[in-house]
């Protein structure tokens, strides 16, 4: 029954082409000799260069990845608490107020997030900086995670919980012998998720960085504000090459564990 | 105990970090902008006990919404921030419904590529996304290029820091929200279901009005809940593509704020467009539901 | 067989295993269990069957200690067990989805409560190896849960929990997810387990054959209460009530009103039917209405009236069910009551002797039904 037709083979190729052709340009043109970008000039990685040589942008990607391995393992952490909080606590005071400060954030505009979050640390007079930021990124994607994880929790089998408590474990052994390693893909696709959209944050990052801190989207805003450079554009590339790398194996890793997984069990019927 | 350990400490982190900078927002936004820092009056003294408190009390005012509604830029800035954010979900529809219907129809076997595409610009960033339409949409971009040398045109085309590029901005970051859902939907369709509306006596065209997008619905909601309530907020995407003119009330707020250092009134544009997302927020909280309900 | 009899419960010397004394446990305004005592002894092979929400899973997992009693004690060996929690437990149990740990080997499932016991490492493997022998699965020690077939996944979990040699095993309808045929051997290798290592086992299931094969005891439950517990042949031939008689096995159930008469009663059942008779101990006052409860089996049918018959009844042929080795006629009265009568097909099909709308007579003998108290 499933086929292509010329419709849906039409829409699959202009939708992956509105998709991937701008990126496309953008990794064409970081290789481009001229500082005009829009002119090609002949082929030269002499930008990837400049990039390299440039303080300002190494330092700055030096706090983004500090602040995203920071904020994103306690948001994890965090995270996977309030996941196990909204599944499993049951009812008590202030659940309602509970969730919906979960949910909340996940569709909180960032401006506000951010504004309310800078507000906060002039009002307790914190000086902001790489750990005000860590405290915001991690205030936001503790909701991604709890989300994620949650969803994994709704469809875990209790008895395996039961059956751990049944054979001697105490609630912290069964937790940390069988719920955690069975959870442990949500926790880390969790994790994953936190650590790129703190990589990603513009808008929250510059309302609580403050002035000591300049995170690399913030480079990259106050850069492209001005236009496009080429070497914004050999930045993109090395950014999106890092992540088209990681995607892909992640998911030919998951797609191959998946089919061994799927043949035993055929053998196993087999058998 | 363990149980009550368990609760508090993500309960306060939110408390603490989400709840009350919030409330914080809703205060500064009831108070005076001055000259002096903090940018705003009255601060809460306890020095002087609880007349402190009163005189606080009696200062907040709601002068900053008042003045909100007298100045049409900000009136303006919220109409038109619905109207782009509209307009663009419709358009972010009309685009993605086809791509999700493809990617449903496509054989078994090429899904899961199919699927990691989509996501996979999700990963990458936004800001990149949306700086890599800079090159192709400016005067002398690459669309530019492309169409005069083509002969279409023979000037070039205004696109850059227009209305047109914000909604080509939106459509492109916010396409995989509404492509997801929707193929989610589709994918689930029983293709027998086709069968039998062709069987009693549908075209195909009619079985798809009659049948699929019916049955899509939940998504097609979805998707386009979450491309509205972001875009609604949006300050990139107007601030790197839009223009002057292109008025947005997340870009507003940015500039009142870094821009005009003016506090109090920053704080009262979040509350208002916060007041205007819950709206959109709840209908979504209830679809969501609905369809947990119909699953389960 | 020269054996005595296994009867602990008939013996007033016996010291249950297990004593629920006045047990009632409540889910808000739900009651699960209602106030039920009743003791299970050592090496029992005791089953609680009943419909689905009857609370049979309930008791068990009071056992467990995943739920602890509203009022009333649970006593395991004389010992109030409330306080002690499901890890502290001599009881270990089996789950109806088996619970495997699917991130471990069957070797590390099998060994996971032994590990937390602190035993030494040969002794533990020492211990799996004898279970994995007991459960013939020797050759599946390295294999993850989901390379192994269900009825593998089964002796898995069902070794995971005697590991631990518990004093009292509890399983949660054990055969549930396995095929009919298969379910057939492994009732059977379960009791041979059962004797093996004489521990005490308590099955939950809503299945009343595989209770009848297994168990010692069973117990039949409805709405929180256990309405009988006795061996699988008294609950068969002596049900206490038609809850009883009709969950267990094929039945007819006829009401009339009993008059005393003799060592038993005569039944009038319906106007223009023969008086029923029926040999009873049971107290009726004259008049009282009551169930007469047959089994099929022991309904004769026949063309012509038999002359001697305690119980004879005309009507006329309804529906055959044919099940290979034996049939079961459905008769209709003329007063619409249906009668169930069952015989061996010692003859070939085409020699059947009885068709649709047959006009037929059933019999039984005076001792043949149960009569039972409204």
């Amino acid at each position: 029954m499933r086929r292509l037709t010329w419709f849906n083979t039409t829409a699959l190729t202009l939708g992956f082409a509105f998709l991937y052709l701008p990126m496309i340009i953008l990794i064409i043109y970081s290789f481009n000799e001229s500082k005009l970008v829009t002119v090609w000039a002949g082929f030269s990685t002499k930008w990837y260069g400049e990039l390299l040589g440039n303080e300002a942008f190494l330092s700055a990607a030096w706090v983004t990845l500090k602040v995203a391995v920071f904020s994103s393992t306690l948001a994890t952490i965090l995270g996977t608490l309030g996941a196990l909080v909204l599944v499993r606590a049951g009812r008590f005071p202030g659940r309602t107020l509970f969730s919906g400060m979960i949910y909340a954030p996940l569709v909180m505009p960032e401006v506000i997030t951010g504004l309310s979050l800078l507000l906060l640390f002039i009002g307790i007079g914190l000086d902001r900086g790489v750990f005000t930021i860590v405290l915001a990124h991690t205030t936001f994607s503790m909701c991604f995670v709890s989300v994620v994880v949650s969803s994994r929790l709704v469809s875990f089998d209790r008895s395996l919980e039961e059956a751990a408590l049944d054979l001697g474990c105490s609630p912290m052994e069964a937790f940390r012998l069988v719920t955690l390693p069975i959870i442990a893909p949500a926790v880390i696709s969790g994790w994953l998720l936190a650590f790129t959209l703190s990589l990603d944050d513009l808008v929250i990052a510059s309302f609580t960085a403050g002035p000591s801190a300049t995170t690399l989207p913030m480079k990259i805003w106050s850069s492209v504000r001005l236009g496009v450079s080429p070497e914004i554009n050999a930045l993109s590339t090395l950014m999106i090459g890092i992540v088209a790398i990681g995607v892909i194996s992640a998911s030919l890793i998951t797609k191959r564990a998946a089919l061994r997984q799927e043949a035993e069990e055929r053998a196993a019927v087999q058998a | 105990m363990r149980r009550a350990a368990l609760i508090i400490i993500p309960y306060f982190w939110l408390l603490a970090l989400f709840l009350v900078p919030f409330l914080i927002v809703l205060k500064i936004s009831l108070s005076d902008t001055a000259l002096a820092i903090p940018p705003y009056t009255p601060t809460l003294d306890f020095s002087n006990g609880w007349q402190g408190i009163k005189d606080f009390w009696a200062a907040l005012d709601l002068e900053n919404f008042e003045f909100l509604t007298t100045d049409d830029l900000y009136w303006k800035a919220y109409l038109s921030s619905l109207k782009i954010a509209v307009i663009a979900t419709f358009l972010t529809l009309l685009v993605g419904y086809p791509i999700a219907y493809g990617m449903a129809n496509a054989p078994d076997h090429w899904r899961p590529t199919l699927m990691m595409l989509v996501i996979l610009p999700f990963w990458t960033s936004f800001l990149i996304r949306v700086y890599s339409w800079m090159g192709i949409l400016s005067n002398e971009g690459y669309l530019n290029q492309l169409l005069m040398g083509m002969g279409v045109i023979s000037e070039p085309l205004t696109i850059l820091n227009t209305n047109t590029a914000v909604y080509i901005g939106i459509v492109y970051t916010y396409l995989p929200f509404m492509i997801l859902p929707i193929y989610s939907a589709l994918e689930r369709l029983d293709a027998s279901l086709l069968e039998a509306a062709e069987d009693l006596g549908c075209s195909r065209l009619t079985a798809f009005w009659l049948v699929t997008v019916p049955l899509s619905k939940n998504g097609i909601i979805a998707g386009c809940f979450l491309v509205f309530i972001p875009t609604l907020g949006e300050f990139v995407i107007p601030s790197l593509l839009g223009g002057s003119k292109t008025l947005m009330i997340g870009k507003v707020l940015w500039e009142e704020f870094f821009n005009n250092r003016d506090w109090p009134v920053a704080s009262a544009v979040a509350v208002i467009l916060l007041l205007i997302l819950i709206i959109p927020i709840i209908l979504f909280q209830r679809n969501e539901q609905k369809q947990r309900e119909a699953d389960g | 067989m020269g054996q005595t009899v296994f009867e602990p419960w008939n013996d007033p010397d016996a010291k249950p295993l297990i004593q629920f004394k006045n047990v009632t446990k409540r889910f808000g305004d739900f009651v699960a269990i209602d106030n039920q005592s009743f003791d299970i002894y050592e090496q029992e092979f005791f089953a609680l069957l009943g419909p689905s929400g009857c609370g049979k899973t309930t008791m068990m997992r009071m056992l467990a200690g995943f739920e602890t009693p509203t009022e009333g004690t649970i006593l395991l060996g004389g010992q109030d067990i409330a306080p002690i929690p499901p890890n502290k437990r001599a009881v270990n149990m089996m789950f109806q989805s088996y619970a495997l740990f699917p991130h471990l080997s069957i070797w590390e499932n099998i060994a996971f409560g032994l590990k937390r016991d602190n035993m030494p490492k040969d002794k533990i493997d020492a211990r799996v190896a004898e279970m994995l022998k007991l459960t013939r699965l020797e050759q599946f020690a390295k294999r993850k849960p989901h390379q192994c077939s269900g009825g593998q996944r089964q002796r898995v979990a069902l070794a995971r929990s005697l590991a631990k040699a518990p004093k009292l095993l509890l399983l949660d309808e054990p055969l549930g997810a396995l095929d009919a045929k298969l379910r057939q051997d492994t009732q059977f290798e379960l009791m041979d387990i059962q004797e093996k290592t004489g521990t005490t086992f308590v099955i939950v299931t809503h299945d009343q054959e595989e209770a009848m094969t297994v168990a010692s005891r069973v117990a039949v439950m409805d709405h929180g209460k256990i309405i009988q517990a006795d061996t699988p042949a008294r609950i068969y031939e002596m049900p206490n009530s038609a809850y009883v008689a009709d969950f267990i096995g094929d039945v007819t159930i006829i009401s009339g009103t009993a008059t005393p008469a003799g060592d038993g009663y005569d039944i009038a059942f319906a106007e223009g039917q023969p008086i029923l008779h029926a040999k009873s101990d049971i107290q009726l006052a004259k008049a009282q209405s009551c169930h007469l409860a047959i089994r099929p089996e022991k309904v004769a049918i026949t063309a012509e009236k038999p002359a001697d018959a305690a119980n004879a009844l005309q009507g006329k042929i309804l529906d055959i069910a044919y099940l290979g080795n034996l049939s079961t006629y459905h008769v209709e009265l003329a007063n619409g009551q249906v009668v169930k009568s069952q015989t061996a097909n010692t003859r070939r099909l085409s020699r059947r002797s009885f068709t649709w709308e047959d006009e037929v007579w059933l019999s039984w003998t005076d001792t043949a039904g149960v009569l039972l108290k409204e």
